[in-house]
């Protein structure tokens, strides 16, 4: 299988290419900031009509993950939802394959900031979650170790003999691992920026997604002080 | 006959002036409803727009607006304002003349909108803002004429398509609306008359005198040019003494990038310390406006610029033109070469230089086609319709509206005049509703069909947001860029996002003809110091790479089948005759491949003369089909005439290469996931409001995480929704544009088939040059991912990690 192997607090991980993480040992899947609906919210809040396709593009992409690797755990590390009302918006056919994927196994949403509270769909709802030496949850807290969680949708920049090349990439260094938004219809923040500087200040490393998953140490320094 | 109030002939006779007769005509046809006049550069044309206006005003009576005129530069606008405020005000007719931009202060406009001028001068996209409000009627209550400014370089672009179906409003309210455009010398009249005019109403065109032909040629110099490259620093010393020569010299270029890089070269010989300038687009505004201001006062000896400049902003005596590089488009050529000497019935006089081997050829075509007032230019396409959604949101921004009434408007303009039923339905169902093959908006919809059958927006509040998305210019993706000091530093100008991003810091480019160093991006402003202590590198500006125009890539193809070539300088003619010995020169009749080895990989020519574009995309396509054949294509370069592929495996046999069949299909594949259809998309996907509009005001990339690429819409759509509009106006778009498919099928069908396959054994005369070529394209897909993973593993081993290892904090 194509990804990225490294360990976080004794557990042995695999960063996967579609951004999604697989914790092999007791077969588990973690997804972060899947935004389903965030084309239903778009159109609410701003008027903007997008492609209204990007629930079942996310979706799409989760099945095949799943269908492949049949893990016993879903962790969706919040803001799975773009809103509340966006998480009721699901059209039936979403519906339908969202429950298709939670059948047979344990499914747990983690609350995100776009999302607090449960919805209607099946699963657990949780604040956090632990399994053995890891804690997932959104939002990465000071002074965690064995931490996984989402939120900044950290995007990595590298400049390749005068091209750049921006792609979401997992950020992971000795207490935690950050996860890249997995969902269609979703932005990045720069690896660079503040908010991830000060989770990572020391030696980082980053994994690129795409069509395989690259590793490569986060740029120290330099960026950093161009704030 | 129409004669001029008395005030007039006093204030002509006591300058020693008469009307030029194309002005007394315009005069005496005032009444026309539509009035197209060609004239040159400095034949008065503005004042023949103006002339009937002043007259009609001249008592005083008229109330409220009574000529609107539009020009597409906002500089333009501001320039006319000046020029005829002198004459109203020494012949003392009551009239007030103001301008509107997007430079006009806030109150200013509020103020306007109560009370017009009575000359009111303005862009086509300060236009489509007025006719957005609510009071739009009372507004253009006593408009009479419209004057459509510089109406040749309008209607080569999506601000002209915007400007006439403006006008199509306009004469809604305004039936009587007498529209005159003024145009420079064109190729095609009729097609421009047909632009401008009311569909179907006639429009005559008047021709002033197009004066005595220009006094043009080639520059000479002692050194001949190189082989390759478009920065012609080897004719700097023969530049400089053509300034010095002359009072005022204009210096154009190509690209913004070659202004720089020239404008650079010529500071490091200016030992006298000439006043020399530099204009170009990407230039901060206050730098820009500074060189104009010195222009003006004559303070100036030469200006270094693109085409920034190149419309009739009066620039007084300019009494030489120079222009760098090929002039790739004859017309073009002609209408720069107007720039020079003012006044009217005064020969221009213009040089040519060459920036490298080739261009000599194409720099001697070009003449010849001057001389014989053979001008080139691509027909006008239909009305694109991403424009026409804007359109259709600001017809909705001013209040409800009649679907059918709309389109009956819409079609009066001539670029809409074919717009089916079927297409307007579609384009308003996108303004409505999105579009979507899955009904989704139901709810959220942007616009509602009310109970009286009229259209109108859901929510009204949307307005503010349309109209701060109105235009069709696009700034794509640049960032500003600032010297580092406080306060915000001294704006310098703008360089593409992509650039700054390869930029590391110490790294230098060149912007407003200085170097200087990139210390680090804030707040999505790159900013610089003045420490210049390396060689620059090149800012990366989005100036359109023109491709040399169908005509005269023919005229050159015509030059290759004589016996000598007299009228060359020996070295590009003996240049030729080597080719011709050692392979083939190509014909227009036959497709010309070369192959042969050099430093190791297999190389293949294939000249095709269908500009950069076409031979870029032609270039893409045959890679695919090499790499599909097993021969490994590693990677191409293009130029205007031909592509340059190497690779491993070596070509045997091209005629598979250029199937027209197989190539449209492969054509089709590869143009779907194509980085310049992405590009395009986001364009198209702006202008009909399905995206907000990068705004410069710093506001975007707020919350980099809650904004994402348009690429993504693109993509999904693609999958999901393949039918969209969008999709299919954006394929239109590219194929005209930067994909220029239709000059590969032109060349397929002059060709026909017959192709010339000739084997060396080393690289060809005419092929050399583009081994000096930049912008090198390596074929995409694996070859991206093995720099990638070659990067990686480079800078894991450099870090001194191990992939896959725990990581070790450092504290």
């Amino acid at each position: 299988m194509n990804h990225h192997a490294f360990t976080l607090g004794g557990a042995a991980l695999a960063a996967l290419p579609s951004g999604a993480l697989w914790w092999p040992e007791v077969d588990l899947l973690a997804v972060s900031d899947l935004h389903l609906a965030k084309s239903e919210r778009v159109a609410r809040r701003s008027g903007a009509m997008l492609p209204p396709y990007d629930s079942r593009a996310t979706l799409a992409r989760l099945r095949a993950e799943v269908s492949r690797l049949a893990p016993r755990t879903v962790i969706c590390l919040g803001d799975s939802f773009d809103d509340l009302a966006a998480a009721g918006s699901l059209r039936p056919d979403e519906r339908t394959d969202l429950a298709a994927l939670q059948e047979g196994r344990d499914w747990v949403w983690i609350e995100g900031n776009h999302d607090p509270g449960a919805s209607s769909h099946g699963g657990r709802h949780l604040r956090e979650l632990r399994v053995g030496p890891l804690v997932f949850r959104h939002i990465a807290e000071d002074g965690a170790a064995g931490e996984v969680s989402g939120h900044y949708h950290p995007k990595a920049r590298l400049a390749l003999r005068g091209r750049a090349i921006n792609r979401p990439c997992f950020l992971y260094d000795a207490a935690r691992v950050v996860l890249p938004a997995y969902g269609t219809y979703t932005g990045g923040l720069d690896w660079c920026a503040p908010p991830l500087r000060r989770l990572f200040p020391g030696a980082a490393c980053a994994v690129l997604t795409g069509t395989h998953a690259r590793a490569v140490p986060v740029p120290a320094g330099e960026r950093a002080a161009s704030r | 006959m129409r004669t001029l109030p008395p005030a007039f002939h006093d204030w002509f006779a006591s300058r020693g002036w008469s009307p030029h007769p194309h002005q007394q005509e315009m005069l005496e046809r005032a009444d026309a409803p539509s009035l197209l006049l060609i004239a040159p550069t400095g034949g008065g044309k503005t004042l023949a727009g103006f002339l009937p206006t002043l007259a009609e005003l001249a008592d005083g009576r008229h109330r409220g607006l009574h000529t609107l005129y539009v020009s597409p530069l906002k500089a333009l606008a501001a320039d006319i304002g000046r020029n005829l405020r002198a004459p109203v005000a020494e012949m003392d007719l009551p009239i007030r003349i103001e301008d509107r931009t997007g430079d006009t202060s806030y109150t200013q406009r509020q103020r306007q909108r109560g009370d017009p001028p009575h000359i009111l001068l303005t862009t086509p996209e300060s236009l489509a803002l007025l006719t957005s409000y609510e009071d739009a009627p009372r507004i253009f209550a006593g408009l009479s004429r419209v004057i459509a400014d510089e109406i040749h370089a309008l209607a080569e672009s999506k601000r002209g398509d915007q400007l006439m179906l403006a006008l199509a409003r306009l004469q809604t309210l305004r039936p009587n609306l007498r529209r005159v455009g003024l145009s420079a010398t064109v190729e095609d009249p009729a097609a421009i008359a047909s632009f401008l005019a009311r569909h179907p109403d006639p429009c005559p065109i008047l021709y002033a005198d197009p004066g005595p032909d220009p006094d043009i040629a080639m520059l000479t110099t002692d050194a001949a040019p190189p082989w390759s490259g478009g920065g012609a620093a080897y004719a700097i010393q023969a530049v400089l003494e053509q300034v010095r020569r002359h009072r005022t010299t204009l210096i154009f270029h190509n690209t913004r990038a070659q202004a720089e890089i020239f404008f650079h070269n010529l500071w490091l010989a200016n030992d006298e310390g000439l006043p020399i300038g530099i204009h170009h687009g990407s230039l901060a505004r206050e730098q820009r406006l500074k060189v104009e201001a010195a222009m003006v006062a004559g303070e100036l000896r030469a200006i270094v610029a693109t085409g920034s400049l190149d419309l009739g902003i009066d620039w007084g005596d300019v009494d030489l033109v120079i222009q760098v590089g090929a002039p790739k488009n004859v017309k073009r050529l002609v209408q720069r070469i107007g720039r020079a000497n003012h006044r009217y019935n005064a020969p221009s006089k213009a040089l040519l230089v060459p920036a490298n081997r080739f261009e000599v050829v194409e720099c001697v075509a070009a003449l010849e086609a001057v001389r014989a007032r053979d001008l080139d230019g691509e027909p006008r396409g239909r009305g694109p319709r991403d424009v026409l959604c804007q359109h259709i949101l600001i017809t909705a921004c001013a209040g409800p509206f009649d679907a059918g009434d709309l389109y009956r408007e819409v079609t009066s303009a001539g670029a809409y005049a074919t717009l089916t039923q079927a297409e307007f339905d579609a384009c308003l169902d996108f303004v409505a509703t999105g579009g979507y093959a899955l009904r989704a908006y139901d709810r959220w919809q942007r616009l509602k069909r009310r109970a009286d059958g009229l259209w109108q927006l859901r929510d009204p509040r949307a307005a503010r947001d349309i109209r701060m998305n109105l235009g069709t210019i696009m700034d794509t993706d640049l960032v500003k860029v600032r010297l580092r000091g406080r306060g915000g530093g001294t704006p310098l100008g703008e360089i593409e996002e992509g650039f700054a991003a390869t930029l590391t810091p110490g790294e230098t480019f060149l912007i407003g003809g200085q170097i200087v160093r990139y210390e680090g991006l804030r707040e999505m402003i790159v900013e610089v110091t003045r420490r210049a202590d390396r060689e620059p590198r090149i800012a990366a500006f989005m100036g359109t790479k023109f491709a040399t125009s169908t005509q005269l890539s023919h005229r050159i193809l015509r030059m290759f089948e004589q016996q000598a070539w007299p009228e060359l300088p020996r070295h590009t003619a003996e240049w030729l005759a080597l080719q011709r010995r050692v392979s083939h020169l190509p014909q227009a009749d036959r497709i010309l491949v070369e192959s042969f080895p050099w430093e190791g990989r297999e190389h293949t020519c294939i000249y095709g003369f269908a500009g950069r574009n076409a031979m870029q995309t032609l270039g893409l396509l045959t890679t695919q089909r090499m790499d599909a054949a097993g021969l490994d294509p590693l990677g191409f370069v293009a130029n205007d005439y031909a592509v340059l592929i190497w690779g491993l495996g070596r070509l045997e046999d091209p005629t598979p290469l250029f199937e027209g069949e197989g190539l449209r299909e492969a054509f089709e594949t590869w143009l779907a996931g194509n980085a310049v259809m992405k590009r395009t998309f986001k364009s198209v996907a702006t202008i009909a409001g399905l995206i907000p509009r990068n705004n410069a005001q710093g506001q975007r990339r707020k919350a980099r995480q809650t904004s994402f690429s348009s690429d993504i819409l693109y993509d999904t759509l693609r999958r999901y929704d393949p039918g969209h509009l969008l999709l299919e106006v954006t394929r239109e778009e590219a194929l005209r544009g930067l994909v220029d498919f239709g000059r590969i099928e032109e060349m397929l069908a002059r060709t026909a088939g017959r192709i010339d396959h000739v084997s060396l054994d080393r690289v060809t005369p005419l092929a050399a040059p583009l081994f000096l070529e930049p912008s090198r394209v390596p074929v995409e897909g694996r070859g991206t991912e093995r720099l990638l993973e070659e990067e990686a593993a480079r800078l894991m081993a450099e870090a001194g990690l191990e992939a896959g290892g725990p990581l070790v904090r450092q504290r």
